[in-house]
């Protein structure tokens, strides 16, 4: 039921977000993860606290999942004070220390590396944590990746990496960027074990990802997950869209959307109740709704801000 | 209440678009998500997907309609329970809260307006943002009867990260053959023996993926230095020191501090090819985010890198390949640190101000021996940190000099020498008695042929004659 809500707060926030955009109120680049939000909210099921989670651009839902505030996050889109970066990172750069989220990461591919270092870090303090390291079947090609796989599987460190295959790298299907379009297979020459997974059903993407984090809890090494996901919006805001048919989109959220799937399997066994689901829905609607008026009034930041956090003085 | 269905931006620059087509009509049912319209931007054709769920009530725009400002009404949904009565009377037009914020960010007029204003507000000193001012800064005092030992670079630079090693459990060193090779230069001799290969860490060849690594470790909680076999290499690894070392304490509002050493040898090493042989300085200079250090003699090499790896930001150590063998006589102290953005005035002089960092000062200090002969009294100032930029020192000189040679190994456009003797003109320029002069390397590739190699490099004559230039001597 919680996974469910989550969802619903991850899909209302980024279509309040997409709202926002439109109202020029939130500008530059903004990514939309409708769609994929059983992803994000199975993986963040089988973490537990301390456990690190580190993304790409498209990463609303990610700071959602691991508890960071609707406020801050909708703030930070509209470049304001009470962003999680005091307006200064935007849509694709918010971290927090607190929830153990590093990012938010602009450069594709950058935070794969960056993620095998924080599960290095664990190894090193032998703090028996796991790190979480998302990116997108674009990033999947980067040089990089096969570095930190490398590295990963040498040293043995507590990584799970998540590829979130929706299939598009902006306008790029997997099959005319990719040579093996498996991607779970591509640690194969690296020792990493991978595995295929159905990202639009969150309890398949709960069940393998507690499998992957066990394993590299236990000490065994890094585990490739790839989640099959669907976004639904363009890549970016100013994306048409148009490498793909409307029947296309239409079709996966019609069969597979992953929050009407959860839904339905809540009334089938009869967790809740169509009257119970609508107030949820309301419920969340006002924390949105709530975000986005605190991200409207937040100021904008103090000029003075201009020349902090250059550089930790002291 | 009915709902307004505003017109959308749909890309960064959008003010105003066509409104193409309708795809639905007043009666139909929408949902969140549904396309409702076709837009026409100035870039492409986008669908416009319904936020909210209702009947649609009114069409307020025409299909073909062009100019259509951003944020105005465009049609009008009924919520659950509502006819067409609600209607009436609701006038679209009739702004809320909402729609006026937004509108006066977005609107052209309003921006330049802000701007202007923003600019005439940095004008006027008062209401401008200020920018913090450094510290004044000065080597730690040696006490009396402390002993001098002579020491190679090598060793001091080992000797830095082996004690901030013994000090903090959380520097490691990573790096190819940092650990059972002891170093391609022998600057991590001896490291694995005494701290072990989980602090002493040989990587695969590559300098892309170990250098992410080691942010990330850095975000983690450790203090990694991080070698590079030669700053050749770290081109590869560039993207993460300055995207994700430099700036993401910046981009997450000063939460992710990175405090990270990226260390190895810089500049043209020995009939080598272009390819192994660049001086990295204003590359890395040229980053708000990074400190930059670039130490000529052992003292410095070990103070300096002990207040590198002590730093709570990412550092780039620049050393010089051709001076890890050489000997210099460093105090034998338990704890010997020196402050990050001072410079070091190596030789006092009346006539001429020669800047200089790394090899290039003992190029300068030779340079300023044989000056002195002929009677112009050179002062050598060592630059040792490049970022931040001990100005002040700089400036002071050229007050008493009044003239000025800027020397470095590296290329002279966008230089480092171009950046002071554009610092000097501004701060000093009623001192000056000459133009400020630079001594740089040939604007080539280092070629491999061993007299093509000289004549690229910059060296002792090319200084002396650039402070002759600047004291109209000959």
């Amino acid at each position: 039921m919680s996974w469910y809500k989550d969802m619903l707060l991850m899909r209302r926030f980024e279509e309040k977000a997409g709202q926002l955009y439109g109202m020029g109120l939130i500008a530059g680049f903004c990514h939309l993860y409708i769609g994929q939000e059983a992803v994000v909210v199975g993986v963040q099921g089988a973490l537990e606290e301390g456990d690190q989670v580190i993304t790409g651009y498209r990463d609303h839902a990610h700071m959602l999942a691991t508890g960071m505030d609707p406020n801050g996050v909708m703030a930070e889109l509209t470049g304001r004070e009470g962003g999680y970066s005091k307006g200064k990172g935007g849509s694709m750069h918010m971290f927090s220390r607190d929830k153990q989220f590093f990012g938010g990461h602009g450069i594709v591919g950058a935070q794969v590396p960056i993620g095998t270092g924080l599960a290095f870090s664990n190894k090193y303090k032998k703090n028996g944590k796991v790190c979480a390291a998302y990116f997108g079947d674009g990033a999947a090609n980067q040089g990089q990746v096969y570095e930190s796989f490398n590295m990963a599987k040498l040293w043995n460190l507590p990584v799970v990496y998540i590829i979130e295959n929706n299939q598009y790298a902006m306008g790029t299907s997997v099959a005319r960027a990719s040579s093996e379009t498996h991607l779970h297979k591509r640690g194969a020459s690296f020792g990493i074990p991978g595995e295929e997974v159905d990202g639009m059903d969150v309890t398949a993407v709960y069940d393998a990802a507690k499998r992957a984090v066990e394993h590299a809890r236990s000490g065994e090494g890094p585990f490739i997950l790839e989640m099959k996901t669907y976004r639904y919006r363009g890549h970016s805001m100013s994306d048409p869209a148009k490498y793909r048919t409307r029947d296309e989109v239409n079709d996966i959220r019609d069969h597979k959307d992953p929050i009407d799937l959860a839904r339905k399997i809540i009334l089938e066994k009869g967790w809740s109740d169509e009257d119970a689901l609508k107030e949820m829905d309301k419920e969340v609607k006002a924390i949105v709704n709530k975000s986005a008026d605190f991200a409207k009034d937040s100021p904008e930041p103090d000029p003075s801000e201009l020349y902090t956090d250059v550089l930790i003085e002291g | 209440m009915p709902i307004k269905v505003l017109m959308p931006a749909l890309s960064p620059t959008m003010e105003e678009g066509t409104l193409a087509k309708w795809t639905v009509k007043p009666g139909d049912q929408v949902n969140s998500g549904d396309v409702i319209a076709e837009i026409e931007t100035d870039k492409a054709t986008m669908e416009v997907e319904a936020v909210e769920e209702g009947r649609v009530g009114k069409l307020l725009v025409d299909e073909g309609t062009e100019g259509v400002q951003v944020n105005a009404p465009i049609a009008i949904l009924l919520e659950e329970g509502e006819d067409d009565s609600a209607l009436e009377g609701y006038d679209p037009e009739a702004d809320d809260a909402d729609a006026k914020a937004s509108k006066d960010d977005t609107s052209p007029g309003k921006k330049d307006e802000a701007k202007s204003e923003s600019k005439s507000k940095s004008d006027d000193k008062a209401d401008a943002p200020q920018k913090p001012k450094g510290k004044t800064l000065s080597d730690p005092d040696i006490p009396e009867g402390t002993k001098m030992k002579e020491i190679t670079i090598r060793d001091a630079l080992r000797d830095a990260m082996a004690e901030e090693m013994r000090a903090d459990e959380a520097v490691f060193v990573m790096g190819e053959e940092v650990a059972q090779y002891q170093g391609a230069y022998k600057v991590t001799r001896e490291l694995l023996e005494e701290f072990g290969d989980q602090r002493v860490v040989d990587t695969p060849i590559t300098e892309h993926g170990f250098a992410g690594l080691g942010v990330g470790a850095a975000f983690g909680g450790l203090k990694p230095i991080v070698e590079f076999m030669t700053f050749n290499f770290a081109m590869q690894a560039i993207d993460h020191i300055i995207n994700s070392a430099a700036k993401t304490l910046y981009m997450s509002g000063g939460q992710m501090g990175c405090p990270i050493v990226f260390r190895g040898p810089n500049g043209a090493a020995s009939r080598v090819g272009a390819q192994h042989s660049q001086d990295y300085s204003s590359w890395y200079a040229h980053v708000p985010g990074l400190k930059v250090i670039a130490p000529y003699d052992a003292a410095d090499a070990k103070g300096l890198l002990k207040a590198a790896i002590r730093d709570p930001n990412p550092v780039v150590f620049l050393e010089h390949e051709l001076m890890y063998g050489e000997t210099f006589e460093i105090p034998d102290m338990d704890d010997f640190v020196l402050p990050i953005g001072k410079a070091k005035v190596r030789r006092e002089g009346s006539d001429v101000t020669i800047t200089a960092h790394s090899r290039m000062v003992g190029f300068a200090l030779q340079a300023a021996e044989k000056l002195s002969e002929e009677g112009i009294e050179a002062e050598v100032i060592d630059l040792r940190t490049l970022r931040p930029l001990d100005t002040d020192t700089i400036i002071q000189s050229v007050k008493k000099t009044n003239r000025i040679v800027c020397a470095e190994e590296g290329w002279g456009q966008h230089g480092v020498g171009a950046e002071i003797a554009a610092r000097v003109t501004m701060d000093a320029f009623d001192y000056l008695d000459a133009p400020p002069t630079r001594v740089f390397q040939e604007d080539v590739p280092l070629p491999y042929a061993a007299n093509l190699e000289a004549l690229s490099l910059p060296g002792v004559e090319d200084i002396i004659k650039a402070a002759k230039q600047v004291c109209y001597v000959e």
